[in-house]
């Protein structure tokens, strides 16, 4: 059996399709994707953009998200490893939640490995973008917790490496336990005469 | 080591050990076991008196047995904290006719023979784990005569042997007639770089420098000491080794490439007898020598069992901790807020213990120093009503955030400060009762219908971690690599999150070849996640087969993200074998898998 989560399924989904210059467009018919965004259920809005990432595209973004009150968008771009963190800021900016944004990569993924191949290569961007608009649709806002930590820290072990940690530590003024397990502190290096390689004494 | 007892920032327990762990990352809550001491450390004088009347004998271990302790002992003069303890197994103390001659003569008072155990709780933000090594034990190699012949020792008892605070205050002698030597004979890699079952395979890091300082210090104080050192190769890799290597040849420290067979003794003259084959002539050579040094390795600890269990901590083969990533976590554990110091990572000197030790410290500093942890959105969460309690997500998360009590039928929970988002466990949980955000089934699920929603036969579905594969795939492309349109990845936090029913449905929709992919075993981002995904893949293949689906159509490729070149290789291989998958067998398949197809809302 499979999971549902939530009932807020996005019913206004706005798609942003990127030239890249002519990095994405060289290749994939730009304008031909945009159609059929349009065409794909959800979608209220489809535009194409030169470069979203920048400035103006990123305010264009802004701007609709709010003119059309979109509740989730897709950028079709480049990889979502290089710009997907852009995206969710731009859309926090402008009241959504960042986890509500998905990316099509039709450029690592498409338009810059499939270069010779235009029409087949238009046909993937179309199914890349139908796939992120399906899974965005079903994108929940999440929230980014956190939680205290206590400013005191256990070192187990005191033998050389257990000293030199706890010392840090403690003159960064952070409270330390220290557990050893002999009866004295030193571990294997306070057995040795002198040690390599400057030949000084460890203790 | 003074500086500990002094800093008014660190509480020391020493006798004792952990015992217990709760919470996470920020909020632990750890148990902590001490031994009684019988001595009050705050009251001790460390003068001694009580030692020197104490009737009980026994070998001290930090002299390596070649010194004697009392009951009541220190095991070194500048112990920390500079404190006697008894050792109660020994002490005649508490027996019938007590003997109590070390209470009579402490003139501080400070000796209770009733002393308890203390057991208290500790809470803390973050764990370092340093307990360090164990030094190899030579007996299981019989061939060295080791506990036979007197004159044969470990690199650890040589230590104590030339220490000026040792047991014969620094006297290089022979054990069997305490004279000097005139040649001592070092057999290099004597537990290590063994693959015989007797001793570990790894090579121990720090036995060749060690035994190259102790030929430069026999040298130096009694040159007219032969120093010869049986070895395989010599690894003088640090900083300044190679220097203190060629000084060492340069003071006349003979090296003789090659390991002896065997050691024998002369019963009368007690002299060693080493028979070799010299690796550089090839030539069968024998050697004597009055005292033989076996240059022994590390191992992990006996009892680290133990706290690798509390701390859900993980091992190498090797036996050592586990570091959460071999290059760019290489000091913190997996459970998060745990980090590793020293050798008990695995075999270091004291320079690399050090520099970890500061980096561990440096870690887990950067949580405390801001006082929060940031919980990531993408973590799993548990529906308590379809939750089976039995326990397979507990054991598939690599973090040990999982909790489950199949016997007090206690439904999983998830320390979300814990969780990596890693999405195994939901991708192991048959009820349903685990939801990965941000990664739903559904999410999944619907980007496959949507790929499929059109001639399904054309497309190959790969399943592509995002930190390996996808960035792979990332990388063919900036490196304009080119390859078949046919394939359309769905991007997951890692492979281990892709279910078998993702898979199952993939097919039941028609399509020809599924692709799941991840990053290479010992590079994956969530420990080892990555083995999960394999062993569902060929349970998979066997389920496929057995249906009368051809295996061949779900592949399984490990892809680093540097491998862009490697993600065109297997996007052509697959494309070859899509074009083998015929429209009947793709009917087949969509018939016999027809219960496996999901129910989403069809959105395409
Ligand atoms: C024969 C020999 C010669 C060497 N010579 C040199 C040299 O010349 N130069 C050099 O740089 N390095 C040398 N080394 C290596 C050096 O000894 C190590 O690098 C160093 O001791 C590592 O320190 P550590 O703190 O990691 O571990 P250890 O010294 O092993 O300390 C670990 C400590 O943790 C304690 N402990 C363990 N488990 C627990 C537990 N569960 N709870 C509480 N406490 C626990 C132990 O009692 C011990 O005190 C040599 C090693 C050997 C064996
Ligand atoms: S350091 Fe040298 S002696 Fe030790 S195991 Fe490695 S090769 Fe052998």
């Amino acid at each position: 059996m499979i999971q549902k989560m939530g009932d807020g399924l996005g019913e206004r989904v706005g798609v942003f399709v990127c030239e890249c210059g002519m990095n994405i467009s060289d290749t994939v018919d730009v304008e031909a994707v945009r159609e059929f965004a349009e065409t794909l259920p959800g979608v209220v809005h489809a535009s194409v953009n030169k470069y979203t990432c920048s400035e103006p595209g990123q305010q264009q973004i802004k701007e609709t998200i709010r003119e059309k009150n979109l509740d989730r968008i897709v950028v079709a771009a480049c990889t979502p490893r290089m710009h997907e963190p852009t995206f969710r800021a731009c859309a926090e900016e402008a009241g959504l939640n960042p986890y509500l944004v998905e990316m099509a990569n039709i450029r690592e993924h498409c338009s810059w490995v499939h270069t010779k191949e235009k029409a087949a290569a238009t046909e993937k961007a179309k199914d890349l973008v139908r796939m992120a608009v399906a899974r965005g649709r079903y994108l929940e806002p999440q929230t980014e917790m956190e939680s205290p930590v206590i400013r005191r820290a256990l070192v187990v072990g005191g033998g050389v490496a257990g000293i030199q940690a706890s010392l840090d530590l403690a003159d960064s003024g952070i409270d330390v336990v220290l557990v050893e397990k002999q009866s004295t502190l030193g571990g294997v290096m306070a057995q040795l005469d002198k040690t390599f390689p400057t030949m000084d004494c460890p203790t | 080591m003074a500086d500990v007892a002094r800093h008014p920032r660190i509480e020391l327990h020493t006798l004792a050990t952990v015992e217990a762990a709760s919470g996470s990352v920020g909020n632990f809550k750890v148990k902590i076991r001490q031994k009684p001491r019988y001595v009050d450390v705050d009251a001790c004088t460390a003068c001694g008196d009580c030692a020197k009347v104490c009737p009980v004998l026994l070998p001290n271990e930090f002299e390596a047995g070649l010194m004697t302790k009392r009951a009541i002992h220190q095991l070194f003069p500048q112990a920390v904290p500079a404190a006697y303890v008894i050792d109660m197994d020994h002490c005649l103390g508490t027996n019938p006719i007590a003997c109590g001659k070390c209470a009579e003569a402490c003139g501080v008072h400070c000796i209770d023979y009733d002393d308890q155990e203390k057991v208290f709780e500790v809470e803390v933000g973050t764990i370092i784990v340093a307990t360090g090594q164990d030094v190899m034990d030579p007996t299981p190699f019989e061939e060295y005569g080791y506990t036979r012949y007197e004159n044969v020792l470990t690199s650890l008892e040589f230590e104590r042997l030339i220490s000026p605070l040792g047991p014969t205050l620094g006297h290089l002698i022979k054990l069997s007639d305490r004279t000097l030597p005139k040649t001592v004979a070092f057999i290099q890699c004597v537990g290590s770089r063994c693959d015989d079952g007797r001793g570990k395979p790894y090579c121990s890091n720090i036995c060749c420098m060690n035994t190259i300082k102790d030929s430069l210090l026999i040298r130096d104080h009694w040159p007219d000491v032969e120093v010869k050192i049986f070895y395989i190769d010599i690894r003088a890799f640090g900083k300044g080794f190679e220097d203190m290597y060629k000084r060492s040849k340069a003071a006349g420290a003979k090296y003789i490439r090659g390991i002896p067979g065997e050691v024998m003794e002369d019963p009368e003259t007690k002299e060693l007898i080493l028979h070799v084959e010299n690796g550089d002539t090839g030539r069968l050579e024998e050697h004597r020598a009055e005292m033989v040094i076996l240059s022994v390795g590390m191992e992990a600890p006996a009892d680290m069992r133990k706290l690798q269990t509390i701390l859900n901590l993980q091992k190498t083969p090797d036996g050592f901790y586990l570091e959460a990533h071999p290059k760019l976590l290489p000091v913190d554990a997996a459970t998060k807020g745990v980090f590793f110091a020293g050798t008990a990572e695995g075999p270091k000197d004291v320079k690399d213990s050090v520099t970890q030790a500061s980096a561990a410290a440096a870690r887990a500093l950067r949580l405390m120093a801001e006082g929060k942890v940031h919980i990531p959105a993408i973590t799993s969460t548990i529906d308590e009503d379809l939750c089976k309690f039995c326990e397979v997500c507990a054991k598939a998360c690599p973090y040990g955030a999982i909790t489950v009590d199949r016997k007090t039928k206690k439904p999983a929970v998830v320390a979300e400060a814990a969780c990596a988002g890693c999405g195994t466990c939901g991708a192991e949980c048959a009820t349903g009762a685990i939801t990965m955000k941000h990664f739903t089934d559904e999410q999944i699920i619907a980007q496959v219908d949507a790929m499929l929603a059109d001639r399904p036969e054309e497309k190959i579905v790969v399943f592509a971690c995002n930190w390996c594969s996808y960035a792979g795939g990332d990388f063919a492309g900036v490196s304009r690599l080119q390859y078949p349109p046919t394939m359309r990845l769905v991007r997951t936090m890692c492979s281990g999150r892709v279910d078998k029913k993702f898979v199952l449905h993939a097919f039941a929709k028609g399509a020809p070849v599924v692709l799941v992919s991840g990053c290479h075993y010992v590079d994956c981002h969530y420990i080892d996640a990555n083995r999960w995904t394999q062993k569902r893949v060929e349970r998979l293949w066997d389920q496929l087969e057995r249906k009368g689906i051809r295996p061949e159509r779900l592949q399984l490729e490990w892809i680093s993200s540097a491998e862009g070149a490697k993600f065109q290789t297997v996007m052509e291989a697959i494309e070859k074998i899509r074009r083998t998958v015929t429209p009947e067998e793709i009917e087949h398949t969509k018939k016999v898998l027809e219960k496996n197809l999901l129910e989403v809302p069809i959105l395409v």
